[in-house]
């Protein structure tokens, strides 16, 4: 295979797209770290004695904030919450007997004490061989011992229908991309990360309220994925580049930017409230606020998008492109443009995606990279190039990851999903809504 | 700052046993996407299969050949798991199908569910005696060029470099044979080869086999420096191969050796000059944690450009490239 380079890409062109992302990623870090020290050593009351009960409350690796604790004994009976580092201390009077009871309405979504485990633990009077005693409860990140299993079921059914929602929100830009311009986006994952970044320098360091976090999210992920068109894949394209290159390009990218991610905001887990931190109960279900406008705002967005692709002339046009490009060049779309429009809603979908990712959980350098995988599964297992079929695979994906953790070790249950998209491949390549042709 | 400490250390680097671990893992990537076309992403699993069967086979006692049988057997398993279901589908299944494999392997190793077999996010260590048993080179540190080294690691510097040089004499004879010929041809015209009544399916496995017994080598060359550890098998290390392969030309047999050694050359010094310039003040706008990641960027920018502007590498020909599709 010969390859002519028709229209030469300029480098020129290629260094000031590195150094506009890279400028831009700088100002607005620039902007934030103002409120950067608040995070010092969570309220510990402190009394004369200076004896001290704590503990730190981890459960699978993941520490757990604001979950009560309550010590009793000694004449004192008093209750704390974690911190942000899931530490808790209680200062007591005297060298003597103490309860420590845990309380179980207070812990997180889908953390239960170990088997076996008490939730009370207790500090005798010849354990005080210092001033400090510490006690920790063991937990296991799969499944809330007091539940029934229906129940249990039932959680994590929910908690998969949310993380379900966020993958939808990439794994639809992923496929259009794919289904118009034939690339395998490895650098999707990157416009998840963005966003979440954005939610995190916008929102938790600036302090900026959630509904004006989200539209700059929003504004920011569209514009890197127009950035990333002009500068990137449309001249590449204009080159007669190869599928298979571009999508190794699309790997070198995703390396270069996870890495300027992490050279600029460090390898610590942040946290993004929005300031919804707040629980919701409904029966054995327990939601914090921020999940369930995860939830909801996710649903509203890909049905306004799902109304966008089947009633306006742009949607149909996209669709038209995504189905065959040379017949709907023929009937004079304008395929170029397409692609565009669908780099830039792909683009800031995804980081929609991953204000909410961050919302539900943290913001990491590699948040969207760890989730990559997943989204390809969705996409592979809904049929590659279907939008709709990418949303059916995202809530396949989600579930199944969230109820795997009930039978199998948590920290296998992203291999659940990787290893249910290769079945599907054996079987049904083509995917559950996919078109046999795409398998080539 | 220490320019000639900077310059041995990057020389040292040439025949280090690690770029003999790389060179070897990405020949057996230059039979999976050089020669036969296969887009293969998943080749950590094939190193990371190699490093802890030979890893676990060893600590269990058994001796190194069959320790290093072990490996062969499970990269062969891994092929047929991996071929059967993805080689009949088109390219980018392959990759996304590898990658993920590759992955699931990593989270299985990880897992404390596994802590007993493979040590968990601990990784496994204690596994070198055997190797350091058939050490015909007496005890002591040797003086080579730049190099002060013991008589370890030289032993394996030069088990390490002579199997990759037996790697290349014998990929140059097969990749000449008929069979070496057919592969090129499933590469450029897979249906022209399917018409002429070969069956591509069963070359295309013995392709993805050959090329994965490779990677596990590597990777028991690549632990033998070291202790095993679940998070060198993660997805950059596949890329890191791939780069390496790609700036050395995909379809040549040395292009992996050469693009190896330029590859751990460039990182070695733009680690040290840059270190040295954060050590000096001249550069006070990043740490020296962050001069790391500034390496991470580089290889992404590296593959990048090298697949957009010179997607031959340094030895490969611009009318053989197995970028199809």
């Amino acid at each position: 295979m010969t390859l002519v380079p028709r229209k030469p890409l300029s480098l020129a062109k290629f260094l000031i797209f590195g150094l506009l992302s890279s400028i831009f990623l700088m100002t607005s870090l620039a902007l934030g770290p103002a409120a950067q020290a608040e995070e010092e050593d969570g309220g510990q009351s402190q009394l004369d004695s200076n004896l001290v009960i704590s503990g730190v409350l981890i459960a699978d690796g993941v520490r757990l904030p604001g979950v009560e604790v309550q010590v009793i004994g000694s004449g004192i009976d008093q209750t704390v919450a974690s911190d942000e580092q899931g530490k808790w201390s209680v200062s007591v009077p005297a060298k003597d007997d103490y309860k420590i009871v845990l309380n179980l309405s207070t812990l997180p979504d889908g953390v239960a004490l170990a088997d076996q485990a008490s939730s009370t633990l207790e500090v005798k009077k010849e354990d005080w061989l210092t001033s400090t005693a510490t006690r920790n409860f063991r937990f296991e990140g799969s499944a809330v011992a007091t539940l029934s299993t229906a129940d249990k079921i039932l959680q994590r059914v929910v908690a998969g229908l949310i993380f379900g929602s966020l993958l939808a929100l990439a794994s639809v830009g992923l496929s259009l991309i794919f289904g118009t311009t034939g690339l395998s986006n490895f650098a999707h994952g990157e416009a998840v990360t963005l966003g979440g970044i954005t939610a995190w320098i916008a929102g938790s360091l600036m302090g900026l309220p959630i509904f004006i976090v989200i539209p700059l999210g929003l504004i920011v992920g569209g514009l890197s994925g127009f950035l990333q068109n002009q500068f990137l894949w449309a001249p590449l394209r204009s080159r007669g580049t190869k599928l298979v290159q571009m999508m190794i390009v699309s790997i070198g990218l995703s390396i270069v930017l996870r890495y300027v991610y992490l050279f600029f905001i460090d390898g610590t887990n942040k946290s993004y409230t929005g300031g919804l931190s707040g629980v919701i109960v409904l029966g054995p279900i327990r939601l914090t606020q921020g999940s369930v406008l995860t939830f909801v705002l996710a649903i509203v967005v890909l049905l306004a998008f799902a109304w966008f692709l089947t009633k306006t002339r742009v949607g149909r046009a996209t669709r038209a492109v995504s189905d065959n490009i040379s017949l709907a060049e023929a009937s004079g779309i304008d395929s170029e443009k397409i692609i565009k429009i669908v780099w830039i809603a792909g683009s800031s979908l995804a980081a929609l995606g991953g204000i909410l990712l961050a919302l539900y959980r943290q913001v990491s350098w590699a948040m969207g990279f760890e989730i990559l995988l997943l989204i390809f599964a969705a996409v592979v297992l809904g049929g590659l190039g279907s939008a709709y079929g990418a949303l059916l695979g995202s809530f396949i994906v989600g579930i199944l990851v969230e109820l795997s953790a009930l039978v199998l070790p948590p920290d296998l249950k992203y291999a659940s999903a990787l290893f249910l998209m290769i079945l599907v491949l054996i079987f049904r390549p083509q995917g559950v809504l996919g078109k046999k042709q795409r398998v080539g | 700052m220490d320019f000639q400490n900077i310059l041995f250390n990057a020389i040292n680097e040439i025949l280090s046993p690690t770029t003999a671990a790389y060179a070897l893992a990405a020949m057996g990537l230059s039979v999976h996407f050089g020669y036969t076309g296969l887009l293969n992403f998943g080749q950590a699993a094939y190193l990371l299969v190699g490093s802890y069967g030979f890893a676990i086979a060893t600590i269990n006692g058994w001796p190194f050949f069959a320790a290093l049988g072990v490996t062969v057997v499970l990269s062969l398993i891994l092929t047929v798991i991996l071929g059967i279901p993805t080689l009949r589908l088109r390219a980018d299944y392959l990759a996304i199908v590898t990658i993920s494999a590759a992955e699931i392997l990593r989270y299985v190793a990880t897992t404390t569910g596994m802590v007993n077999i493979t040590g968990g996010s601990e990784g496994l260590s204690g596994f070198k005696g055997t190797f350091a048993e058939m050490n015909p080179i007496p005890k002591g540190t040797y003086n080579i060029g730049t190099l002060v080294i013991n008589e370890y690691d030289l032993w394996l510097r030069i088990v390490g470099w002579s199997v990759v040089a037996l790697v290349a004499l014998i990929l140059f004879k097969l990749m000449k044979s008929p069979w070496g010929r057919v592969l090129k041809g499933i590469r450029e015209d897979e249906d022209a080869v399917r018409s002429l009544g070969k069956n591509v399916f069963v070359l295309k496995m013995q392709a993805l086999a050959i090329g994965g017994v490779l990677g596990s080598l590597a990777g028991v060359i690549f632990v033998l420096p070291r202790a095993v550890q679940p998070g060198n098998y993660a997805t950059t290390l596949t890329f890191f191969i791939w780069t390496i392969l790609l700036l050395g030309g995909a379809a040549t047999i040395l292009g992996p050796v050469l693009g190896a050694m330029t590859f751990w050359v460039i990182l070695s010094l733009t680690q040290g000059i840059l270190f040295g310039l954060v050590d000096s003040g001249i550069i006070d706008f990043m740490s020296v944690t962050q001069v790391g990641q500034i390496r991470f960027m580089l290889v992404g920018l590296l593959l990048m450009l090298l697949v957009i502007y010179r997607p031959q590498g340094f030895l490969g020909n611009k009318k053989e490239m197995s970028f199809g599709v």
